[in-house]
């Protein structure tokens, strides 16, 4: 088999491993989008402040030191303890819980029936004001985290692939964790969206909110919940992201990656949202592989895109969408 | 029967004119389900024409159909002695069709005289550089606009209202501008998509004399669907009868009255 | 008693839709206009010009384009970065492909060539919506940063990646490059600014504006009485970007000198353009300058009680100015979507009562 061939191969697994995380940003904006037709920008964000938090919790440095150095000229930064990963990713999640329930009481509840786009910039507005709380919180310096995940070259797949092809791939085993955590967790959404009673009440609220409220769902309920389920989404993402190349803003970033997915899967579409991350994934790799040295390199910056602007020319409701109908 | 084909004159001394659009055999189809099968009319000049029926019965897909919104799938639509080719809805609204919205369609963020305005882009044609420029020819024309919609606003009587941004006014008010924008076009058909839904009998009166004041002020020709039978048979000239898509009336008030099928539809029919 | 409009008729539709009806207002923007051409130049320094001024007017030139786009047609960009990169490239060219011509006219030149890209950017907009179309202009803006970080045609070869501004002049003063006084690269910017601020407003106020403003409310009715889609929405995009590359082509040679496109027009500067919009007023020209105003003078404030006043880190000020306007944007569309143009509007009215109120 030509080279070139077996190292297109090796690209496109990690292709693949990449298109799934970026998959599991995007999941957590379907999620909020279904339930309240907010399309999430801060998702990233969010991503970004969960890994914040895991980290400053976990090293057990005092939140807001920079700031109360500032003001009490004071010279604090650690509580002199160290938390284990499991009870920091729960006391995390306590944290983005808070988030969750602050978002909706002091944003979005006031901006009920209100336009998308309306909506959509507001969301704008909170992923500048969490990076900067964030920032302030914890610290902007780039961190590591380390909740015990396994990294590095797999050696079996290695192995195996050295065996068949005489050249060994490299796959990273955090990709590999990572996938399957996303796998997991997209089975488990879907179980509690489809089967669950608070499943079943998001739906409501998703399609109609009055129609809800008139039943006897509480919106106020529902929409914490979704913004949980967000938080908790960012916070896998974040520790996946933050443990592979370290918790800093340019995890944020990955949220945008994810809008270009869910245009590609369609926003209101789980699997859309997966199948949208793999192609993508798989997509801007090759394209860099193959033609990035050509042109000067660097096309994942805006492959994606380009990818699903050209995509919707020609479908505007996505691959899984559904099909807008216009009437008057 | 005489000829027609020139026009004649009513019971009560009004002149209708010749055909001005007519359908032809009119299909649509939404995937599977039929909207409107094999329907054909006209429309005179000059005359009040109403389209009425149970709910569901296609009306508004017809209106659609005329407003160029939907493209049947047969049948022909011919205007003004020559066949209509499939265009898009602003060709369509070009050519001197205009139309009020079942739903109110007015834009919301601008005030009554904006909207009236926007009535008349097919009299206003100055230039890009002409309007980046303004003064000159762009205000000339602008002001010559303003003075033909001013008369249709006093028209119907919205002159207070003339700077009120649209979405602060009640219902029966936002009808009566929709109206003024489709008048401000000088269309030569004009199609409402029922008028006086939501209205209470004052404002329906008020409505329906503005329907006829402007048929017999400015001589437009109106094709309407309403639902309030009495209206429909004060106010037109001719009616067509549509149920299940189908084409079950079509005459004056007097013989879609008397008309078996019709009946059957609106009272229904003992089935043995 | 402030501020008043009884008394002043208007027995003539001109008089009527004249950009500013109220007298006072009338008046009140002849004395922006003296004080602008013929008081300030004489006065300022260096560190008003490069610290507020200029900022200011290049900023509120891009934040009308952009309102003209989002405010008016209804079409959220998040690609005024990547805009504003076209005119900034495009004017760098045309210095140094023509020098004898004048920098007015390849500054011009930048805003037709960046229209055009606008145009190609926009053809997409016809099918996709909403926030889909926003994120598609995201495509521009990644695209365009890209193809000026990696294409070395653009930056003529130059070893740093960089572009820089030679020096050119109008009536044989410097009106670029570093010998630049103070008062010629303001008075150059305030020109165009002006230009532009008349040009915005006379197409908003007319047909033009009533097609856009249509598709913005209602998309599908507009189309039904009679306006084209496809020219409306593509008109709005060539007209903002026009403004968005003049912009960009002024940050690039007269306020910054040189520039890295990824640090200059990064995504960031296409939400800082964004929330100038959104805070000033989507809809409104006056609310573009306001934005503007209001989000140079933001951070200039934040330091000098921060930084220079409490003695906080700088890196802690710029946290908190982020935390700042994320809030500000929130709060603004909660309490007021159409921004500081429309708590201008209550204020008058305010005042045209006052200090009578009933």
């Amino acid at each position: 088999m030509p080279e070139q061939l077996i190292w297109g191969m090796e690209v496109f697994f990690n292709g693949l491993m990449a298109g799934v995380l970026y998959a599991l940003v995007a999941l957590g904006f379907v999620l909020i989008f279904k339930a309240s037709g907010i399309f999430n920008y801060a998702q990233g964000v969010m991503a970004l402040f969960a890994a914040l938090t895991l980290v400053g919790i976990m090293e057990g440095q005092v939140p807001f030191a920079h700031l109360i150095n500032a003001i009490f000229g004071t010279e604090i930064h650690h509580f002199g303890w160290h938390v284990p990963g499991l009870l920091a990713i729960l006391l995390t999640m306590v944290v983005m819980i808070a988030l969750a329930w602050a978002v909706n009481q002091f944003i979005f509840r006031h901006l009920v029936n209100q336009e998308p786009i309306i909506l959509f910039m507001a969301t704008i507005g909170l992923a500048y004001f969490l990076e900067g709380v964030g920032d302030i919180m914890w610290g902007s310096d780039i961190k590591k985290l380390d909740v015990g995940l396994p990294q590095g070259i797999n050696g079996p797949i290695d192995e195996l692939t050295y065996n068949i092809f005489n050249y060994g791939f490299f796959i990273d085993n955090l990709d590999l964790v990572a996938t399957l955590v996303a796998a997991l967790l997209v089975i488990a959404l879907v179980i509690f969206a489809q089967y669950s009673k608070q499943g079943r009440a998001m739906r409501a609220v998703a399609d109609d909110h009055q129609a809800a409220l008139s039943v006897g769902i509480s919106l106020n309920f529902i929409w914490v919940m979704v913004w949980s389920l967000a938080g908790f989404v960012a916070l896998v993402a974040g520790i996946m992201w933050g443990t592979k190349s370290g918790v800093q803003f340019s995890l944020s970033l990955i949220a945008l990656k994810a809008l270009p997915v869910l245009m590609l899967g369609g926003f209101t579409s789980i699997p859309g949202a997966i199948v949208g991350g793999l192609i993508i994934g798989v997509g801007e790799k090759l394209f860099e592989f193959a033609v990035g040295p050509m042109v000067g390199g660097a096309t994942e910056n805006w492959f994606a895109y380009v990818l699903a602007l050209l995509f919707l020319v020609f479908r505007p409701q996505g691959l899984f969408g559904e099909k807008i109908i216009e009437r008057v | 029967m005489l000829d027609q084909t020139e026009g004649f004159v009513t019971e009560d001394g009004r002149k209708i004119g010749p055909v001005v659009m007519e359908m032809k055999n009119i299909t649509l189809r939404f995937g599977g389900v039929v909207a409107i099968k094999d329907i054909s009319f006209d429309i005179r000049e000059g005359e009040i024409r109403a389209i009425i029926g149970p709910n569901g019965a296609g009306k508004s897909s017809m209106l659609n159909v005329i407003s160029g919104f939907y493209h049947p799938q047969e049948g022909e639509v011919w205007y003004k002695g020559a066949k209509r080719p499939a265009m898009k809805p602003y060709q369509v609204a070009r050519q001197g069709i205009a139309r009020t919205f079942q739903n109110i369609a007015l834009f919301e963020g601008m005030s009554v005289l904006d909207n009236v305005m926007t009535g008349r882009f097919r009299q206003m044609t100055s230039g890009f550089w002409a309007q980046a420029l303004w003064k000159g020819p762009a205000e000339r024309e602008e002001i010559a606009n303003r003075e033909a919609v001013e008369r249709i606003i006093d028209f119907l009587e919205i002159q207070h209202i003339r700077k009120t941004p649209v979405g602060r006014l009640p219902y029966g008010l936002k009808k009566r501008v929709e109206l003024a924008r489709a008048l401000a076009a000088e269309p030569s058909i004009l199609l409402l998509d029922e008028p006086m839904a939501g209205m209470n009998v004052e404002e329906k009166e008020d409505m329906s004399r503005f329907i006829l004041d402007v048929n017999d002020e400015f001589g437009t020709t109106i094709a309407l669907i309403e639902h309030d039978m009495g209206v429909v048979m004060d106010l037109s000239d001719r009616v067509v009868v549509m149920d299940y898509g189908k084409k079950i009336g079509d005459g004056t008030p007097d013989e879609v009255r008397n008309n078996q099928d019709v009946i059957d539809a609106y009272l229904g029919v003992a089935h043995d | 008693m402030l501020y008043r409009e009884a008394g002043d008729f208007k027995t003539s539709y001109v008089a009527d839709s004249q950009t500013f009806p109220i007298k006072f207002d009338r008046y009140r923007y002849y004395a922006v206009l003296i004080i602008g051409f013929a008081f300030i130049p004489f006065v300022i320094n260096d560190y008003w010009v490069n610290a507020i001024f200029l900022p200011f007017l290049i900023y509120s030139i891009a934040a009308i384009g952009l309102n003209i786009l989002t405010g008016y047609c209804g079409q959220v960009s998040l690609g005024t970065g990547g805009f504003m990169a076209v005119g900034a490239y495009a004017c760098y060219k045309l210095m140094t492909a023509f020098p004898e011509v004048s920098i007015l006219i390849h500054v011009l030149l930048a805003g037709g060539i960046t229209a055009g890209v606008g145009v190609l950017f926009g053809l997409p907009s016809l099918r996709i919506k909403g926030f889909y179309l926003a994120v598609a202009t995201l495509a521009a803006q990644f695209f365009l940063v890209w193809l000026f970080n990696r294409v070395p045609w653009f930056y003529n070869y130059s070893a740093s990646g960089q572009i820089n501004a030679p020096e050119r002049t109008m009536f044989g003063v410097p009106v670029t490059g570093p010998e630049t006084a103070a008062w010629a690269a303001y008075l150059f910017c305030l020109v165009l600014t002006v230009f532009c601020a008349l040009i915005a407003r006379n197409l908003t106020r007319g047909m033009m504006g009533r097609k856009w403003m249509a598709i913005r409310d209602m998309d599908i009715a507009a189309e039904i009485i009679g306006v084209n889609p496809l020219m409306a929405k593509l008109s709005a995009f060539a007209v903002s970007s026009f403004f968005v590359g003049v912009a960009g082509a002024l940050f690039f040679a007269v306020y910054l000198g040189a520039v890295e496109v990824g640090e200059a027009f990064g995504i960031t500067k296409s939400f800082l353009v964004l929330f100038m919009v959104i805070i000033g007023g989507l809809g409104s020209i006056f609310g573009s300058f306001a934005g503007a105003a209001f989000l140079v003078l933001l951070p200039v404030v934040l330091k000098l009680v921060g930084v220079d006043l409490l003695g906080w880190p700088t890196d802690l000020v710029a946290h908190l100015q982020l935390i700042i306007v994320g809030a500000l944007i929130v709060l603004f569309l909660i309490v007021e979507p159409h921004g500081l143009a429309q708590l201008w509007r209550v204020a008058k009215e305010k005042l045209r009562l006052w200090p009578f109120p009933h």
